[in-house]
């Protein structure tokens, strides 16, 4: 019940994508451990500037 | 066994669609359309798009998608398969399906519905999951940019065009639908009002407080939208404030031109990143109660299958059943802006090459179950009620007594008294002439919600329908304003290169300022003719975003036969030749008509001849110069966009032909085949 509960929870932030900045953390963590991550608020900044430079919503 | 099951299912369903068709009486009740809708999606999804996931695209497990193969942590992530989902959903899905049906209605609910069923699992969900295909195997591609690759420049150029113009006619008849939600309306105006800096709170609360935390920003700022539809009804009931709220159409076209140029220039975390989400999260909540609803309340249909408009006399907008009722519908049976989403962002996050068939084909399933439900909120209306909502004052007489009376003598009785008393309980003065679709929709909301909820909240929940439908219209209007930005910006960085770079202020103000030019000039239109606007602009609107489906199909068509697939051309060849020959006719109804109600340069003529003899009215005569105008334009209009479309598929047929005769055509451009290693 409480595994099937935390899968819940992860769906949900992973929709929202509350989860963004910790996946994204874990691939720079792995792929460049020498450069340094963006913070929370950068890394949230330049994905809202990324995201909305394309066509994103539809009629 | 398992086959027997879906002939079962295939009986059922073809008993419902028969049952639909055949009704003839009062009332039907809407399990009749659920039960067909579910059967025509069960059999859709299990068989056809299996089908052409298997044998057509070949879908293929093995093979690495863009996100396994790209992974960044950024825009190429593997993502879980409903996630994606749920995104894709959000993205196609817009105002488009609650309105065109709801509009569609006009004709009785037997069209609309069939059209919403036909053309999704045979044309739009296959288009959608078409695109998406080819635009993952091209690493996430856009459509213009597999045009130019597979075809050449031509239709590259074309899908660029066809997408500009597009987005402003979209935008205008969007603008023109909140328009006429808020017009003398205090309470839904100060509501919409309200998201304004709702949106702002939120999107400071993501990027100071707390940054990145979508989730309890948008639990937080749903909270306070459902706080401003009460405190609406507070404003409502307000002497002072009442008056401050109470606005013209004029002045709120003013508002919604000044708010899409502001919100078009600020940064996108401050509004248009936070309007988004909490209107993605009213979306999919409001989507799912509304499929509850419908399904515990299975309300009566009250319009009959057919009406007398199948002749083209409609009120609502002019034209024919053919070609009009599959120009009106639009996104909920196939949208040509969806290949724009499903080639964009979704691609880049798929798992699994299997999950295109759930994501492509099934997310456009749901839209068209969507458009299923507005159609059930629209016809379970009396009819009289609904065409008093929807129809313009030019047409049916700007008093209640002389609208009641026109309307009743087409057989559809209303009364004044009875328009009044659901005006009353909606919590509004009147709802005669609320054209655009939206508040007629937000009446069979109400009505819905407030059967299962509870009677006592009908202007509440009114309030909250009319507020729902406004939050992600804006967020249509600020998100294409914005695109709309950048493809100016690119195409004028060819005359001027500083012009392209996107956060450089002037270029931001000045292409913003075209755009916003552009589709409020269309809105300014559309508010002073007095016939409603609507009947000009939706179904330009749908003209469009139809040819932009036939280009998509165009080009699928394309790289479906030149990758050695053209046994099976017809998969999205069939669904191009029934797009050409809807928009193409319904095109050459609104250019060469005779009939002013249906051709633009016949009413241009017809009013330039009544100002030229002075029988207009002085403020009709006012106003005949810029409405004149006007419908010439919308004709050249026209004649280009379906120049367009025609072009791309004579580009198409050329290349198909060439590679048929084995002679040399642009290379493929799938990226190479990297093999997935399975772990025993």
């Amino acid at each position: 019940m409480r595994d099937r509960l935390r899968t819940v929870w992860k769906f949900i932030r992973e929709l929202a994508t509350d989860d963004a900045y910790d996946t994204y953390l874990a691939r720079h963590r792995a792929t460049h451990p020498e450069a340094p991550a963006l913070g929370r608020r950068e890394f949230y900044l330049s994905e809202q500037h990324r995201k909305w430079s394309g066509i994103q919503r539809c009629c | 066994m398992n086959k027997l099951v879906w002939v079962v299912v295939a009986i059922i369903g073809g008993f419902a669609v028969g049952g639909l068709a055949l009704h003839r009486g009062e009332t039907i009740n809407s399990v009749w359309i659920i039960v067909a809708a579910a059967c025509v999606y069960a059999i859709g999804y299990r068989l056809y798009s299996a089908w052409i996931a298997a044998r057509v695209l070949m879908l293929d497990s093995t093979r690495a998608t863009p996100a396994v193969r790209l992974n960044n942590g950024r825009d190429y992530v593997p993502t879980n398969r409903w996630v994606v989902f749920g995104h894709h959903f959000a993205a196609i899905a817009g105002p488009g399906p609650l309105i065109g049906p709801t509009l569609a209605a006009q004709f009785g609910y037997l069209p609309g519905t069939l059209w919403i069923l036909v053309g999704s699992v045979l044309g739009g969900c296959v288009q959608d999951m078409t695109i998406l295909f080819l635009s993952t195997r091209r690493n996430g591609r856009s459509l213009g940019q597999m045009a130019r690759d597979e075809l050449g420049p031509v239709g590259g150029y074309a899908a660029i065009l066809g997408t500009l113009v597009i987005m402003i006619i979209l935008i205008a008849v969007l603008g023109l639908v909140v328009v006429n939600a808020m017009k003398h309306s205090p309470w839904g105006t100060s509501t919409v009002f309200a998201t304004i800096p709702i949106a702002l709170l939120i999107g400071l609360y993501m990027r100071n407080i707390r940054p990145g935390r979508v989730l309890e920003a948008s639990v937080l700022g749903v909270a306070l939208l459902l706080a401003a539809v009460v405190g609406g009804g507070a404003v409502d009931s307000h002497e002072g404030l009442r008056v401050v709220f109470d606005l013209d159409s004029i002045t709120l076209a003013w508002f919604v031109i000044g708010y899409g140029f502001i919100a078009a220039v600020l940064p996108v975390w401050l509004l248009l990143a936070p309007r988004d989400y909490l209107s993605t999260f009213l979306k999919l909540g409001t989507v799912l109660l509304l499929a509850i609803s419908v399904i515990l309340l299975r309300p009566d249909i009250h319009m009959p299958a057919l009406t007398r408009f199948v002749d083209g006399t409609g009120p609502i907008f002019s034209g024919t059943l053919f070609p009009f009722v599959f120009i009106t519908i639009a996104c909920g049976a196939i949208s040509g802006f969806h290949a724009l989403v499903a080639s964009g962002t979704t691609p880049k996050l798929l798992i699994d090459e299997a999950d295109i068939r759930v994501i492509g084909y099934g997310s456009m399933m749901l839209e068209s179950g969507v458009a299923i439900m507005a159609m059930i909120a629209a016809t379970l209306l009396e009819p009289g009620v609904f065409f008093a909502i929807n129809s313009s004052p030019g047409l049916v007489g700007a008093t209640a007594d002389a609208a009641v009376t026109t309307i009743s003598s087409w057989g559809f009785p209303v009364t004044a008294d009875q328009m009044h008393a659901l005006a009353t309980e909606m919590g509004e003065t009147t709802l005669f002439a609320r054209t655009g679709g939206a508040p007629s929709l937000a009446v069979g909301m109400a009505s819905i919600f407030s059967s299962v909820f509870g009677q006592s909240m009908m202007a509440i929940w009114y309030h909250f329908a009319i507020m729902f439908e406004a939050v992600f219209i804006l967020t249509t209007l600020d998100a294409g304003t914005r695109v709309g930005r950048f493809m100016l910006q690119d195409a004028l960085s060819h005359l001027w290169p500083k012009m392209g770079q996107t956060s450089w202020y002037p270029s931001v103000l000045i292409s913003s300022g075209l755009i916003v030019a552009g589709w409020g000039y269309f809105l300014y239109i559309g508010v002073i003719d007095p016939n409603g606007g609507i009947n000009i602009l939706w179904p330009l609107f749908g003209i469009s975003n139809q040819l932009l489906a036939g280009i998509a199909l165009s080009i699928a068509t394309g790289i479906l036969v030149k990758s050695g697939r053209h046994r099976y051309w017809w998969v999205t060849g069939l669904p191009l030749v029934w797009i050409t020959a809807v928009t193409t006719s319904a095109a050459w109804v609104k250019v060469v008509s005779e009939d002013p109600r249906n051709g633009f340069l016949a009413a241009a003529n017809q009013l330039a001849a009544q100002l030229a003899a002075g029988t207009l009215p002085p403020a009709q005569a006012a106003v005949a110069p810029q409405l004149i105008f006007n419908q010439r334009l919308d004709a050249f209009l026209v004649v280009i966009l379906t120049a367009i479309l025609w072009i791309v598929i004579f580009d198409t047929v050329r290349v198909c032909k060439r590679v048929l005769r084995g002679l040399p055509v642009p290379p493929n451009s799938e990226a190479p085949a990297e093999i997935i290693v399975v772990k025993a």
